[in-house]
């Protein structure tokens, strides 16, 4: 789960970490009083979206009057910001973020993330920031530091001169940043993050640093402990056939093909996609139904498969490990005729009781394409597509 | 041979009375699955399938001498869960859950690697030794004894590996489930050093996935001490960057982790690709030249 800004700025004053002066606003009649309550006489107007890349679009501005944040404000909000880094239709700006403008000197990068390979929080830092930070792992390898730390240790603080090194601090700066790092990893654990990044990290002209941006994701398989975490979830930033699907416990990721697919098991899901491809087609989405695939759970995803106009054919496929073939048989008819679906459906059930699943399909008084050897029923789906 | 499990493995369930734990363990002891007994704090001292119940991991231990667990207890128990099989002694711990939290089973890996803990999974179909025992949820009844070991980090497409073997008559030394998971218990190259070590297996197949850099170090493995032939398939080829495909594992970030790197990766390291789904079993049988 990803959060906004400003939402993982309220993280970073609650750990201590240096964040501007600043006041979130969903409306511009807000601005004013935003202004007015940070002080000073320019402030950075900033669009919250969950995509980085908001400079460029027009997305952040520095303005020297209330009057120009009203504008900016009623330019963006209930609007779609597009970036490089969002789809064509970009995501809707709810909210602004309002901070006092900073003098900067220079911009640094910082992010922590869970590495696989090693097994640990690793922290990686460069003297450059403000740019895409794997162009830099690209480009200049050498500027870019990758710190393994284990919370609790006492190595830490070593650790963090490691990378205030990197990043080239001065001794003062390294002062502010040692204490950041234990912030920040103290964050990161208590929170249970996936991931922190801090672009840019900058030196002010007074010489202190701050965290200029914040973006934040959240292990979501940890939110049963981070109920005041939960409520910050903002579904608008979703995919809507996504977030319906994450309602519904089912896991869909939409793609630009057109045909549907409903698969039991992550990993075989992406395997049909794979197929699909294989045999000339493109997969309209990846979905995963379930161990279960009950009629209940395969009529939502057929609901959510035929909300996306361009799927021509749904090809359904099922390997019955524990959940016998006949049953879920059963359940695709009842759910094809709940949700009235009008376009071909192809069935590949495989596993437990497979003969009698396809029996009862092709006896199914609506039209099914039961097809039980996944390469032949791929290629009926790609058929029917073209 | 096999590996991890057999007829001698005296297994206990964690989470034995709920209704996973049940349905499961019924299937296994169908399987031939030994079962000892079960843990479920509060209702020690009951019975349950016709299995002594204990309130810990510990009592269980003392009273059964068991030297496999599998736990079937929700996600956000499976921290201590897991921690308590391990330090009261079972060396052998067999996770199903999915959605551990990631910081949870860095602490996890960290203890059972201390202890010297078999951790596999979590987030997995588990193991079986065909016809010998069967420790998960995957279906018995396509597995056939024989001589392909299968490590996957995918259930159902463990399953089409198995199917497919199967019906080619090769049938299975052993089958891994390593689990879909960002932190496993057990790596490829944990599963791939007892396959290369058993007897019974012929031949490996590796099924892999997208995220994370698992396959290109077990190819840079199997270079190097594998000798016996390895097939692979990996999923997602199809998948977008970006985007978690169901495992919280599967996603290709910063650039790192896509199918078509690993590929290549296991191609230059030897291994044997099958490019399509349908295809892993008639690879296994192109390579033995069978």
């Amino acid at each position: 789960m990803n959060l906004h800004e400003y939402q993982g700025k309220v993280l970073f004053a609650e750990y201590n970490l240096p964040v501007s002066k600043g006041k979130v606003i969903f409306s511009a009649d807000e601005v004013i009083d935003a202004c007015n309550e940070i002080g000073g006489s320019k402030w950075v107007v900033k669009a919250q979206v969950h995509a980085g890349g908001r400079g460029k679009s027009g997305g952040v501005e520095l303005i020297s009057s209330p009057e120009d944040g009203i504008k900016f404000a009623e330019k963006w909000i209930g609007k779609n910001l597009v970036t490089y880094q969002t789809d064509s239709k970009g995501q809707p700006v709810n909210s602004i973020l309002v901070e006092e403008c900073t003098n900067i000197a220079k911009e640094l990068y910082l992010s922590a993330v869970i590495d696989r390979e090693s097994q640990k929080i690793v922290f990686i830092g460069s003297s450059e920031g403000g740019v895409n930070i794997e162009d830099v792992a690209k480009n200049m390898p050498e500027k870019i530091i990758y710190q393994g730390v284990v919370f609790g240790d006492d190595s830490l603080s070593d650790d963090a001169s490691n990378i205030a090194q990197v990043l080239k601090l001065n001794d003062s700066q390294t002062k502010q940043f040692i204490p950041m790092i234990d912030n920040l990893l103290r964050l990161f654990v208590e929170k249970d993050l996936s991931l922190l990044e801090i672009n840019p990290l900058v030196i002010t002209e007074n010489g202190d640093l701050l965290c200029l941006d914040a973006k934040v994701n959240i292990d979501s398989n940890a939110l049963f402990r981070q109920p005041e975490l939960e409520e910050m979830y903002d579904e608008s930033q979703e995919d809507p056939q996504e977030a319906e699907a994450a309602r519904n416990d089912l896991s869909y990721v939409s793609l630009d093909g057109n045909i549907g697919c409903m698969v039991n098991g992550a990993g075989l899901a992406m395997g049909t996609m794979d197929t699909i491809k294989f045999y000339g087609g493109n997969p309209a989405n990846f979905l995963d139904v379930g161990g279960t695939a009950t009629q209940e759970r395969v009529a939502k995803a057929f609901k959510i498969i035929l909300e996306d106009p361009d799927v021509k054919v749904v090809l359904v496929n099922i390997f019955g490990g524990i959940v016998r073939c006949d049953l879920i048989a059963e359940g695709i008819i009842a759910a094809i005729k709940e949700v009235e679906v009008k376009i071909p459906v192809v069935v590949r059930l495989e596993g437990n009781s497979a003969d009698k699943g396809s029996k009862i399909l092709s006896k199914a008084d609506i039209k099914i394409e039961s097809i039980n050897d996944l390469a032949n029923a791929a290629k009926k789906a790609v058929d029917f597509a073209k | 041979m096999s590996i991890l499990v057999n007829k001698d493995t005296r297994l206990i369930v964690q989470g034995f009375t709920g209704s996973q734990g049940t349905l499961h363990s019924e299937q296994s002891i169908d399987y031939g699955t030994n079962i000892v007994g079960g843990v479920t704090p509060g209702k020690g001292g009951t019975e349950h399938l016709g299995q002594p119940v204990f309130n810990s991991v510990k009592e269980a231990v003392d009273k059964l001498d068991p030297n496999a667990s599998i736990i079937f207890v929700p996600a956000k128990f499976c921290k201590e869960s897991i921690i308590e099989s391990a330090e009261a002694g079972v060396k052998l711990i067999v996770c199903i859950t999915e959605g551990i939290p990631t910081l949870d089973m860095l602490e996890v890996k960290k203890r059972i690697d201390d202890l010297g803990v078999r951790l596999i999974g979590p987030n997995c179909p588990g193991v079986i030794t065909p016809g010998e025992a069967k420790l998960g949820i995957m279906p018995g009844n396509i597995h056939k004894p024989g001589s392909i070991g299968i490590i996957s980090r995918s259930g159902t497409l463990t399953y089409e590996a198995v199917k497919q073997t199967t019906d080619l008559g090769f049938g299975q030394s052993s089958c891994v489930g390593i689990g879909g998971d960002p932190i496993p218990g057990s790596s490829f190259i944990d599963m791939l050093k007892l396959f290369e070590d058993d007897d019974q297996t012929e031949a490996i197949v590796l099924v892999g996935e997208i995220g994370g850099t698992a396959e290109e170090a077990a190819a840079e493995y199997i270079k190097n001490n594998v000798t016996k032939p390895v097939i692979s398939y990996i999923a997602g080829q199809t998948a977008p960057a970006g985007k978690r495909m169901g495992h919280a594992g599967a996603i290709i970030a910063g650039g790192k982790g896509t199918a078509k790197d690993k590929i290549k990766k296991l191609e230059e390291c030897g291994v044997h690709i099958a490019d399509n789904l349908v295809s892993i079993g008639s690879k296994v049988a192109e390579v033995l030249d069978r």
